[in-house]
């Protein structure tokens, strides 16, 4: 285990920066090695010691590893995007989600097609061309209301929505 | 007593200067925003951070860091950060789905172009549906969906 390394006599990477001695049982010591300055160094100017000391004796000790990565992680964004931080790489991933929601309603509605033109017994170039028709140009047939809802892409559907939108939990 | 204190200046209790850097977006009249969001990254750390940040973009700050405070007071261990994971895995599935659609479009399309006798629509017995049962094989698959729609 690399808390058994840590707690040697050297001082961990938080005790370093701090200057400070580093004790058998820092609380530092486990998470934020000697050979990972960075790391702490990052945590430290978002967050402050006090405060990752706080929220580390608050969670359990099994599940302080993963709680030292995601503020590592946050304290990364924050730096690299002081303005919006991890809720910038949030936004990043809603937009892709969005999109292949987008691409899969199209896929699969074309997959319907496909399914309602093989099983009407269709040619094969009607068939074809039928599809294509109903994708690009929303014929009755096809309902076109359902249809013209997936003509807009992804990025015009998000040009009307604010980017961060922090009002709303960002499930979808 | 000054009354026209921020909500940042009213609970370190301390003067609120009209230059307060936190005044403008830690109002009085929320309390908790401050709160938490100098639980988690003290009030002197969020000052500098919106010292160093243009006027005009100090408020998109301001919320992204209560944002982030309240995901990690809700959720200690992962704060908004599992919110990240979790749009990760809901594209990696997504991803997934679009793949598999994707194949049985090209399967369909290939069936009607080359018709053959009907057999059951089972994907035990279609070779291509056979590797998507499970999500599995995606390097497979990105192959094959790189050549359609």
């Amino acid at each position: 285990m690399r808390s058994q390394e840590s707690r040697s006599t050297s001082s961990c990477a938080a005790c370093k920066l701090l200057k400070r001695r580093c004790t058998p049982n820092c609380i530092f010591a486990p998470h934020f090695r000697s050979d990972e300055p960075k790391k702490f160094a990052k945590v430290h100017k978002v967050f402050g010691a006090s405060n990752v000391s706080k929220i580390l004796i608050e969670v359990p000790e099994e599940q302080r590893e993963d709680t030292v990565n995601s503020l590592a992680y946050e304290a990364e964004a924050r730096l690299r995007d002081p303005v919006y931080g991890c809720i910038g790489d949030i936004a990043l991933l809603q937009r892709k989600m969005i999109q292949l929601q987008h691409d899969l309603a199209l896929a699969r509605a074309r997959l319907s097609l496909y399914a309602a033109t093989d099983s009407a017994g269709i040619s094969n170039t009607d068939s074809d061309q039928f599809c294509t028709a109903a994708l690009g140009e929303f014929p009755v047939a096809c309902g076109g209301g359902f249809m013209d809802s997936f003509s807009q892409t992804s990025y015009e559907v998000n040009q009307d929505t604010h980017m961060y939108d922090f009002s709303q939990i960002p499930y979808i | 007593m000054s009354s026209g204190r921020c909500a940042a200046c009213r609970y370190l209790r301390r003067k609120c200067t009209e230059d307060c850097i936190l005044s403008p977006y830690f109002p009085s009249n929320n309390p908790q925003r401050f709160v938490s969001v100098h639980r988690i990254y003290g009030a002197s750390n969020v000052s500098k951070l919106l010292l160093r940040l243009p006027i005009h973009v100090r408020a998109e700050a301001a919320d992204s860091l209560y944002f982030e405070a309240q995901c990690r007071l809700e959720d200690p261990v992962h704060g908004c950060v599992g919110l990240v994971f979790m749009l990760q895995q809901q594209i990696q599935a997504a991803e997934s789905q679009l793949v598999k659609t994707r194949v049985q479009i090209a399967v369909m399309k290939s069936q009607a172009q080359h018709p053959q006798p009907r057999e059951a629509e089972s994907s035990f017995n279609n070779p291509f549906l056979r590797h998507f049962d499970n999500d599995a094989n995606l390097s497979f698959s990105n192959q094959i969906s790189s050549g359609f729609i």
